[in-house]
């Protein structure tokens, strides 16, 4: 049995197997579910999951609603392990980015590479790209988790069963297995003595760490954030900014983040996106867009949020 | 009046085994009406536009033709066509099945369509398969919205059964109308009758009150006793159809 919670997924890493893992651990998390039998064979077939393969690629991504451009041909990388925060008004796309990546949305252009392979087109015979089919999403989905702003916990399970669901039923882990891994997360996220209770009795801080718990038991390579805090009382927001600091500090887990905690962005991220109407405007370190941005869209918006 | 209690007495076999052929019809319909309910209401929401289609196809067929009729065809008309005469009593039960099945349809429908679309993306975003998250995250929930709907469907598939008489079935109804002809007390006769369905309906409405609560409790909805001794709740009453037909 693992020990370290936050151990990634051994298969995201091929050939460097983490040292010390339990023979007994790994192909566990490993093997894909029966229904998603393709998963492997896409994943091993992939000549680009190297380390200098962007773990995410946009390229000329676009997302309309009818004739509303809403993504507008985006190109940006995120490099595996990277923190990146997203910033930008209201509006400027920032959750449509997420909700492309997590399939929740469909792309109206464009190709997402997350390992060097797409997102939600498979490859044909041809070397062509076409739509991805549902068990080929489900393929693609084994990479990412998310964090919603309503956490979206669910109601009809307590703590635990929230967690252990979907390793259960689409990892394929062992109840047992399954369980105990559930609680080293919630020990890890605070709410260790919390394990049996339901969603309702607790706080907005505390479902969120139980959202944070669940998306990080399926061991996903890159997780996605989504303004977390943005629905919490104001004495909540800093335990769960620490949780995820503590997250972004102790693991090789790829972080998009859209947030307008701006002291939490400059500490964690790597990379700074500064968007406006669907498109990157600025772009680099925290030290330079928050405290040399170029343009004066950043300039405007670091000013009315900070 | 006491000729009719007096028969009413002396028939309390009779009585009691229309009772439960009442009671029979009633819980076996509302089984088949259930299973149908829920395959249809399924199936409406399927992304094949075929199987959307046979659904609505079968829900408007059932709802658009009375139960009058449908009781009628299978019990006088079918024979004719198959040569094999079904009991009065299975042909309630598919008839009642039937038509409350296309109705109930509409109320899973609608139950699951409720559960917000939050729920959806987080079973997504968990990379539950298009059946897991049907069958983990959202019938669990929505059931709960539909019970107050089921039971105003429960009770009105009850209020059908009477319907029997007329395919002389020895439901509750049919016994009490012959203790009517022998007696000749209309009054008294029709009172009982309102009194035993009145009660029976009550008995199933707090079952299902109950049933409601459970399952909202397993929500975290903490509801007080009072709720369970109403018979009808704001939520039903808005959403269920009225079942046409002179049944109730
Ligand atoms: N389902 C939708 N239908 C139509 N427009 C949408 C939909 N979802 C988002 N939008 C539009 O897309 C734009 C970007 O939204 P969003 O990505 O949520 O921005 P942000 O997260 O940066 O505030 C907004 O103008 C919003 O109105
Ligand atoms: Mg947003």
């Amino acid at each position: 049995m693992a020990t370290d919670p936050l151990e990634k997924t051994p298969g995201s890493t091929p050939g460097s197997a983490p040292p010390g893992a339990p023979a007994g651990a790994a192909p566990a998390a490993d093997s894909p579910s029966p229904s998603a039998p393709a998963a492997t064979a896409t994943a091993d077939a992939v000549p680009g999951q190297r380390s200098d393969t962007p773990m995410i690629r946009f390229e000329q991504v676009e997302k309309r609603y009818g004739d509303h451009v809403v993504l507008d041909k985006l190109d940006f990388e995120v490099r595996r392990g990277e923190h990146v925060t997203l910033i930008g008004p209201s509006g400027s796309g920032k959750t449509t980015i997420l909700r492309l990546l997590m399939t929740l949305e469909r792309l109206s252009g464009g190709v997402i590479w997350v390992g060097g392979e797409p997102l939600s087109h498979a490859r044909t015979p041809g070397g062509g790209l076409k739509p991805a089919t549902e068990k080929q999403l489900r393929a693609s989905r084994r990479k990412i988790g998310m964090v919603f702003q309503q956490f979206n916990l669910f109601p009809n399970m307590n703590v635990l069963r929230n967690i252990t669901e979907a390793p259960i039923s689409v990892l394929g882990l062992e109840r047992d297995e399954a369980e105990a891994r559930a609680r080293e997360l919630l020990e890890l996220v605070g709410l260790g003595d919390r394990v049996d209770a339901h969603p309702t009795q607790l706080s907005g801080g505390q479902q969120q760490r139980v959202a944070i718990a669940r998306a990080l038991a399926m061991r996903p390579d890159v997780l996605l954030l989504d303004e977390v805090t943005s629905a919490l009382d104001p004495e909540l927001v800093a335990g769960v900014l620490d949780l995820l600091r503590q997250i972004a500090h102790d693991t090789d887990i790829t972080m998009l983040c859209v947030t307008h905690e701006m002291s939490f962005a400059r500490d964690v991220s790597d990379q700074v996106l500064m968007f406006d109407a669907g498109r990157i405007v600025e772009q680099g370190t925290p030290e330079k867009i928050f405290t040399a941005p170029e343009h004066r869209r950043t300039r405007e918006f670091l000013n009315a949020v900070l | 009046m006491n000729t009719f209690f007096t028969a009413f007495l002396d028939n309390l076999p009779q009585v009691l085994s229309g009772l439960g052929v009442t009671a029979e019809s009633t819980v076996l319909g509302a089984l088949v009406a259930g299973v149908l309910a829920f395959v249809l209401g399924l199936m409406a929401g399927h992304r094949n536009i075929v199987v959307r289609g046979v659904s609505r196809t079968v829900v408007e067929f059932f709802r658009g033709t009375s139960l009058y009729v449908q009781l009628f065809w299978l019990y006088f008309a079918l024979p004719l066509l198959t040569g094999y005469q079904l009991s009065a009593l299975f042909c309630g039960v598919v008839a009642f099945g039937l038509n409350f099945g296309a109705y109930g349809s509409e109320v899973v429908r609608g139950g699951i369509s409720a559960v917000p679309r939050a729920q959806w993306e987080a079973a997504v975003a968990l990379n539950l398969s298009p059946y897991q998250r049907m069958r983990r995250v959202i019938l669990p929930q929505a059931l709960a919205q539909m019970i107050p709907s089921f039971t105003n469907l429960l009770i009105q598939l009850l209020k059908a059964t009477p319907l029997l008489w007329l395919i002389s079935a020895a439901d509750l109804m049919t016994v009490i109308q012959q203790l009517r002809d022998r007696t000749g007390e209309s009054l008294v006769a029709y009172l009982t009758l309102l009194v035993f369905y009145f009660v029976l309906a009550y008995v199933l409405t707090l079952l299902m009150n109950l049933l409601e609560r459970a399952a909202k409790a397993r929500l975290g909805e903490h509801t007080g006793t009072r709720g369970l001794l109403r018979s009808r709740s704001a939520a039903a009453a808005e959403s269920v159809p009225v079942v046409p037909g002179g049944a109730s």
